[in-house]
């Protein structure tokens, strides 16, 4: 079936334009939830409604899209939204990093580097960093408005009071162009250095809350921290089972009911590659 | 204390009120630094109108505040941005809730509602605001072992010096209370006054209390205005109008306090 009853990317061009708009407005003002009027997607919220309407919005004929769920490309969440694209828009897609122009993700960002001409677009559950901190809504729009970010280090004390160190493993808040304070999604820690002068545009859309924001090129992204107690980015310590890397971000995966583990590269495309080279050398 | 001639915090006029009904009419005073000011009178009499109208949280329908800041310059409360009021209201003033629930983050370990300020005016070093918080919690006569258990686990006495050193730790020069004894038992009253009185001479502190209770009055403050109906009738220097009330309302409010 070419589905011949949607337009191109599934979304009509009216709603591409307003959530362009949006992206626009995200993009001049670093880290800046900016509202857009969110549309029903033909998913459950919480299956990346808010990144597939960004990358509707973006995406044109001669685009290549890679879309990853945890790090891979082959799970549930990724193999559909790159189905659904490849129905609806039929670009060409991939599951090489380097290959693709647009990268949808849910929670990683991949281990290549990117580059200029790629775009990062991340499938955001809760884009308020002080939700769980400030429940009001009319309060935390107006503590960003003001810069009042003393709360989000109530957190991370918090953090270290009970822990000992700062506990928090993912979704961990950064303050990006040294103005607003973002959550940069459930992506884990490890890949926050990773968002700071990232050479592509990184843009979240969340679908549920209805906000985009955006974090341009080469911009300054910080990881909030205390003094006595910096930032670390955390991974097991561990190598990959399959292609031997030290230094990616690691899954761990049951292998039976004996106590067996195995860790490997979350990042499945990474981690094919090194093999892939691995044998041609 | 610089400037001790000029008055801290100056309410020229201050009159709200709530579409047709009048919360307080034509308060005038003027506060001088180390100066308490308690307001009595009975419920509905207009006192936390007052005090919410002192502390920016209600703009006046008539009338201004006026407030000397810590660069010396007095300036109308209604022309400072949003920005700054909330950064007064933080570091140069402290606000004592009746209820400590609506001052205190419950969830939120003692000792991060102590640091919230400090971290809010841009200390990052964690070893020094945890310092300063037992430093305070001591003060306060907190065990400081229990620095990591949130105000939820804490008896209502120990949370209203929770919330006395949460606003302190930033060494404000004005401090409001609104009943800060309200729903405390006498002994834990006694003592709770007991520690306002030093933490007052001691720093040096402005404050403006509303009070329903004179004991209160009597014991903290320096200067006592008594309101009703949202005027204020009467007001001096404390012991002159608690001994000697002119008013017939004060003299009633006087003479119905039970005999020790």
């Amino acid at each position: 079936m070419n589905a011949p009853a949607y337009n191109f990317a599934y979304l009509d061009e009216q709603t591409k334009r307003m959530i362009r708009r949006a992206i626009l407005k995200a993009i001049a003002i670093p880290g800046y939830q900016v509202p857009f009027a969110s549309r029903e997607m033909p998913m459950p919220y919480g299956w990346g409604t808010g990144g597939v309407q960004v990358t509707a919005s973006i995406l044109g004929p001669d685009d290549v899209l890679k879309v990853i769920d945890q790090g891979s490309d082959d799970t549930t969440n990724a193999v559909s939204i790159r189905k659904f694209f490849a129905k609806t828009a039929a670009v060409r897609t991939t599951t090489r990093t380097a290959e693709a122009t647009i990268i949808q993700t849910r929670h990683r960002i991949p281990e290549t580097p990117l580059s200029e001409d790629q775009v990062l677009v991340f499938q955001v559950p809760i884009p308020e960093p002080l939700r769980f901190l400030e429940p009001r809504e009319t309060e935390t729009r107006r503590m960003h408005a003001l810069a009042d970010y003393g709360l989000m280090h109530v957190k991370l004390y918090e953090d270290i009071a009970r822990h000992g160190h700062i506990a928090t493993t993912y979704a961990y808040p950064v303050k990006v162009d040294g103005r607003y304070v973002m959550d940069p999604s459930p992506t884990p820690k490890f890949d926050n250095p990773k968002m700071d002068d990232c050479a592509a545009l990184q843009l979240f859309g969340a679908g549920r809350e209805k906000r985009i924001y955006a974090i341009p090129p080469h911009t300054k992204v910080v990881s909030l921290d205390f003094e006595d107690h910096p930032f670390e980015p955390s991974r097991t310590p561990k190598t990959c089972g399959l292609c031997g890397a030290d230094d990616t971000y690691l899954d761990e995966v049951v292998t039976d009911d004996k106590g067996g583990r195995l860790f490997v590269c979350s990042d499945s495309d990474y981690c094919g590659e090194r093999r892939g080279a691995e044998k041609t050398a | 204390m610089s400037e001790p001639d000029v008055p801290l915090l100056v309410a020229e006029g201050v009159t709200k009120y709530y579409g047709r009904q009048l919360g307080c009419r034509d308060v005038s005073f003027s506060l001088y630094q180390g100066e308490v000011l308690a307001v009595v009178g009975e419920s509905g009499s207009g006192k936390t109108t007052l005090l919410q109208l002192l502390s920016t949280q209600l703009v006046p329908s008539a009338g201004r505040v006026r407030y000397r800041l810590r660069d010396g310059v007095t300036r109308d409360l209604a022309d400072l941005s949003e920005a700054e009021q909330r950064f007064l209201f933080r570091t140069d003033w402290g606000y004592v809730h009746q209820d400590a629930t609506l001052g205190l983050r419950m969830n939120v370990s003692a000792g991060a509602n102590v640091g919230e300020r400090l971290m809010a005016v841009g200390w990052r070093h964690y070893g020094r605001i945890r310092g300063s918080a037992v430093q305070w919690l001591d003060r306060v006569e907190i065990d400081t072992d229990r620095i990591d258990d949130p105000p939820l686990t804490y008896s209502g006495g120990m949370r209203q010096r929770l919330q006395i050193a949460r606003n302190l730790v930033t060494q404000p020069r004005l401090v409001f209370m609104d009943e800060p004894t309200g729903g405390l038992d006498v002994s834990v009253q006694a003592r709770l006054l007991d520690l306002l009185r030093g933490l007052v001479t001691e720093l040096g502190l402005a404050a403006v209390i509303v009070t329903h209770d004179l004991a209160v009055a009597r014991l903290l403050s320096h200067r006592i205005m008594v309101m009703k109906g949202g005027e204020v009738i009467e007001a001096g220097l404390t012991d002159q109008v608690l001994d000697d009330p002119r008013e017939p309302y004060t003299q009633l409010l006087v003479s119905s306090i039970l005999p020790a």
